[in-house]
């Protein structure tokens, strides 16, 4: 039952890979969205440092959803959607497969960049190491609730910004964790509790979310 | 409409892929199918034996697409149950998705893809094991020989549809639902075609289709009228 799962995995990312633009994109507007916090506020090094966690995850959760918009619209728009739907392995499986394949080439760069960001934001040290970790365990998160979004608004007009409104609000547990980790690692403070309730939330999510992914996916396709 | 009924039971063959199909049967049962809120048929029902060709007919919009599928487990009826292999069609285990095989409009062919990494992916997706003789070999006998290593968005209409009916020369699967397998196809590719769905009725195999066009050169296919 893997094999299929590995086939798809693999052909997912390839796909991603070669058009390229789509992870251009995505990096370049997870940048942009964090420089203009500076452009806004002014440069003074204080106020930047403390706004730094909030603006990087505001920014992870731009990009996450901006780059969701297509998870299954391609594979949708040319019926390979109907076959996946129709394949022996459970649907909940495939998208699960889908998702991860999408976190890898279009989340792990944004958690990869994050230090650099965070750092040109007045972060330092151990904190560094906190936003990259809350991102690691929050962005995968961010990317189950889209996907969900994702095949709920599939084949709808200005689907979306319908997906942004339905999203957005199921986002905040994720960065009031995820940014209120770096905040405790700023002030000294434990910062492990967040990070655990973080790990958490992903492991409900895990298996959880792909079943809710199919279940939208199959009431598209009917 | 016409409700249609099994009544000549086909022997069992031995041929090695066909093990186990003697018996095997697509039911459909009362059969009623909306689109939104538009009734498009109801009552629709038939018993499909091994070796047998359902041809559904049916004007544009009389719900043929919506039909078949239902019958392959996509879309739910409003009423009615479809059995494939005896089990529920929106229920059934691995080995009974495996020996189902369907291509619709959308033919599931990647324009990034070459014909030959289209053909490999379809077969690892349904953890079909393909071996990469086969898989040329298939291609090459759907008239594809030369092009398995162009990406599909530099194909035509027809070489697309070719691409994605190759999937027939190798899928170890019993039924075929077929939706409007003859669009963009040459009058070439379409004798291939029915050529390769009496090769597949001869060996005990199930094919639903349905067509616009003329049919002649297929074996004497049951009908089912949707108007």
């Amino acid at each position: 039952m893997m094999r299929p799962l590995w086939t798809l995995l693999q052909r997912d990312i390839s796909l991603i890979v070669t058009r390229r633009q789509d992870v251009l994109t995505v990096v370049a507007f997870f940048v942009i969205v964090i420089t203009l916090f500076p452009l806004a506020i002014g440069p003074e090094p204080e106020k930047l440092r403390t706004i730094a966690p909030g603006a990087v995850w505001v920014a992870a959760a731009l990009a996450s959803l901006i780059s969701l918009d297509r998870l299954f619209a391609d594979d949708w728009r040319d019926g390979t959607l109907e076959q996946l739907a129709l394949a022996p392995q459970p649907l909940a499986l495939t998208a699960l497969a889908k998702v991860i394949a999408h976190w890898l080439s279009l989340g792990l760069p944004l958690v990869i960049l994050s230090p650099a960001l965070g750092y040109s934001l007045g972060l330092q040290g151990i904190e560094l190491a906190v936003l990259a970790a809350s991102l690691l365990l929050g962005t995968p998160i961010l990317s189950l609730l889209g996907a969900v979004g994702a095949a709920m608004t599939l084949g709808v007009r200005g689907g979306g910004a319908l997906m942004a409104l339905l999203i957005l609000p199921l986002y905040v547990p994720v960065l009031i964790l995820g940014a209120g980790a770096v905040n405790e690692a700023m002030f000294a403070a434990p910062y492990q509790a967040h990070l655990s309730l973080l790990g958490a939330l992903l492991a409900v999510a895990l298996p959880l979310l792909p079943l809710a992914i199919a279940g939208a996916l199959r009431i598209t396709l009917d | 409409m016409d409700a249609l009924s099994s009544d000549q039971p086909k022997p069992a063959r031995a041929g090695a892929r066909d093990q186990g199909v003697a018996g095997a049967a697509l039911e459909a049962e009362q059969l009623a199918c909306r689109r939104g809120e538009l009734p498009l048929f109801e009552g629709a029902g038939f018993s499909l034996g091994a070796g047998e060709l359902l041809l559904v007919r049916g004007r544009n919009g009389s719900g043929k697409t919506t039909l078949l599928r239902t019958l392959c487990g996509l879309s739910e009826p409003a009423r009615g149950q479809v059995r494939w292999l005896g089990q529920d069609i929106r229920r059934m285990d691995e080995r009974a998705q495996q020996r189902m095989l369907y291509i619709g409009h959308r033919d599931a062919v990647k324009d990034e893809l070459t014909p030959l990494e289209n053909l490999q992916i379809h077969q690892g997706l349904r953890g079909e094991g393909g071996a990469l003789d086969a898989q040329l070999d298939a291609l090459e006998r759907a008239g594809l020989g030369g092009c398995e290593d162009i990406p599909a968005r530099y194909l035509s209409q027809g070489q697309r549809r070719r691409t994605a009916l190759a999937r027939l020369l190798i899928s170890p699967a019993t039924l075929w639902i077929l939706d409007e397998p003859l669009t963009a196809l040459d009058q070439r590719a379409v004798a291939w075609l029915f050529e390769r769905i009496a090769e597949h009725l001869q060996h005990g195999g199930l094919v639903v289709t349905t067509s616009h066009q003329s049919i002649d050169g297929l074996p004497e296919p049951r009908i089912l009228d949707l108007d």
